[in-house]
């Protein structure tokens, strides 16, 4: 089975500043990793790749310095990476970031799955793998928590639903996106460290893709971030004194008050 | 499509049923598209994916000038493939400026591809819409980095411009029952989609009571507890109140509590009115799934856990008194 897993860098630590002279984010010089829920996408890929003697590709679009990410993927056990990467995919919305994804993924050919993680960490959207689906006109399932049966042309993956859990079949090549409880991710190995070091990272641009710069990026986005802010704290912090049975009253007192129970 | 500079157009909000009844999140959707038509002189209507609604005219007393309701058997289930193919075929009919829907189940897999499938964006998990009377286009403001941050998010051209929203962002307002709206049975034709998906079977989870992403109100406990057992004290908590029964990762890991209740970065995303942290130290990636949460109480033996730098109210004490007293007191309460 081909299976293609979709990862993000993304800021190691979500603590993040604001420049309070420009207004914009402050990004550079902050440590960069893999989105930790795709880690999980990651695994079950390889896991699947393992299984059924296949093979795994794993994509990022992002700056120059994502390789560092697909370098950590080698070291996991990825087959091939490819780095999507273009000035004019900068400023790119979950729209663009998916159109770009399918281009490339329909450039690499024939494959059977693509995995993403439940959602990135920065961004917080979990729109890029349905979007992708749909970009490429497959089916798609979000919060898959184990793979029951991989078939010929069809999966079977229970997914955490409103009520519990659904069990569905979904038609192949088709897209997933899997939470933290479908497995426990492996630690990299000795030789994969070793090819992630010795690794060349391809690089797909605007051109490779056949993408007009114009559709992508923030140039092609359908939406457009006006402004960021820190969120403003109404309520002060405040400790409750005393004893326990003192602080029980106290703390119902205020929740009255605030009707909220 | 893009955009008509001299008016705005409908207002869809994608409902949600269980069992025949509209949830919650979705009546505050429609009372504040209300509000929004009011500001811009539009219409708003209220889209079902299947007929056997019960409280359809509710729909129209929340402010739905208008429902859709969408049906066949085959949308009375789960099928994500025939509700994009049906909500794209609609949304290109009658070419509405907004499309709101809630963030869970639909918010994630059917609005995502219904947007590409119309060629526009999505604002996703948004916690407030307002119209901007100068560019009449709508402003959706959304937390990211786990709530650290907010953007405000606009749709400079493409349309219709499409939003999920988080449950608690808005008030489920008031009913006028005097308000009346036009029922339209859309039926839809099943030959037309070759579903690529089929739902086998269901697992209703026994340990949710009452939805974590949904809840109201949300007790949560942490490493603290110490043992699996101790959390029959929170769930007792949490059941005089109504809540929900959050978790933070490390009873997950150590197989506490079932995966689906856990709170945070790999976990689920929540923010009741009221959050109450019983032992949770709160690791960053704790704080990230609940720190946008109206209320937050945080009971916790260490004066210095960085849960408390988020609460509304802290208590610095024993979890294994202060629990049981809490309970106790709510539930004398109650009678």
């Amino acid at each position: 089975m081909n299976v293609v897993v979709c990862i993000k860098q993304v800021p190691a630590k979500i603590k993040i500043e604001i420049d309070p002279k420009t207004g914009t984010l402050r990004s550079g010089g902050v440590d960069r990793a893999i989105n930790p829920p795709d880690l999980y996408a990651l695994e079950e890929g390889i896991r699947i790749k393992e299984k059924t003697k296949g093979k795994v590709t794993v994509l990022t679009m992002g700056p120059a310095k994502a390789d560092e990410s697909l370098k950590e993927a080698i070291g996991f056990g990825a087959d091939e990476v490819i780095l999507l990467s273009d000035p004019a995919f900068e400023g790119s919305d979950t729209w663009s970031t998916s159109h770009i994804l399918a281009k490339a993924i329909k450039k690499i050919g024939q494959f059977d799955l693509v995995l993403c993680g439940k959602q990135s960490i920065d961004g917080e959207t979990g729109q890029v793998g349905p979007q992708l689906a749909e970009a490429l006109g497959v089916p798609f399932v979000s919060l898959v928590n184990r793979i029951e049966e991989l078939g010929e042309g069809f999966i079977k993956v229970m997914r955490m639903s409103d009520e519990g859990h659904q069990l569905i079949e979904m038609t192949l090549p088709g897209v997933i996106t899997v939470v933290k409880e479908i497995n426990v991710p492996r630690i990299p190995s000795l030789r994969g460290l070793m090819a992630a070091k010795k690794a060349k990272i391809p690089v797909w641009n605007a051109q490779d893709l056949e993408i007009d710069p114009a559709t992508v990026g923030s140039a092609g986005s359908p939406t457009r971030v006006a402004k960021v802010f820190f969120p403003q704290r109404t309520q002060k912090s405040e400790m409750l004194q005393g004893s326990p049975e003192s602080q029980v009253e106290q703390i119902v007192e205020r929740l009255r008050q605030a009707r909220a129970i | 499509m893009s955009a008509d500079s001299s008016a705005i157009g409908q207002i869809w909000v994608v409902t949600e049923q269980r069992d025949g009844h509209t949830k919650a999140a979705s009546y505050a959707l429609i009372a504040k598209s209300r509000k929004l038509a009011d500001e811009c002189r539009s219409k708003v209507v209220a889209v079902c994916l299947n007929q056997s609604v019960k409280d359809a005219d509710q729909l129209a007393a929340f402010g739905a000038d208008k429902v859709y309701l969408v049906g066949g058997p085959i949308l009375d289930g789960w099928n994500d493939d025939v509700y994009v193919k049906e909500l794209a075929d609609l949304a290109r009919r009658d070419k509405p400026d907004v499309i709101l829907a809630s963030s869970g189940s639909l918010g994630s897999s059917v609005i995502p591809r219904v947007a590409v499938a119309l060629d526009t964006g999505v604002a996703a998990n948004c916690i407030s819409v307002e119209f901007d009377s100068q560019s009449r286009m709508l402003v959706q403001t959304r937390p990211a980095y786990g709530g650290s941050l907010m953007a405000n998010i606009v749709f400079p051209s493409k349309r219709p411009q499409i939003a999920t929203v988080r449950p608690h962002a808005f008030k489920k307002g008031e009913p006028n029952s005097s308000r009346q709206g036009e029922m339209i049975r859309v039926d839809f034709d099943r030959q037309s989609v070759t579903a690529k998906t089929k739902l086998l079977n269901v697992v209703k989870d026994l340990t949710e009571k009452v939805r974590l992403d949904e809840a109201e109100i949300v007790v949560c406990g942490g490493r603290g507890l110490g043992r699996a057992e101790n959390f029959q004290m929170v769930a007792e908590l949490a059941e005089v109140l109504g809540a929900a029964l959050g978790t933070s990762r490390p009873p997950v890991d150590d197989g506490w509590v079932p995966y689906s209740h856990q709170v945070g970065q790999t976990g689920k995303t929540v923010s009741p009115k009221l959050y109450i942290a019983c032992g949770v130290a709160g690791a960053p990636q704790h704080l990230a799934g609940m720190q946008t949460s109206e209320i937050i109480v945080a009971i916790n033996e260490d004066p210095k856990a960085p849960i408390f730098e988020v609460a509304t109210y802290g208590i610095v004490g024993d979890l294994f008194k202060i629990v049981p007293l809490l309970t106790k007191k709510l539930r004398e309460a109650r009678g």
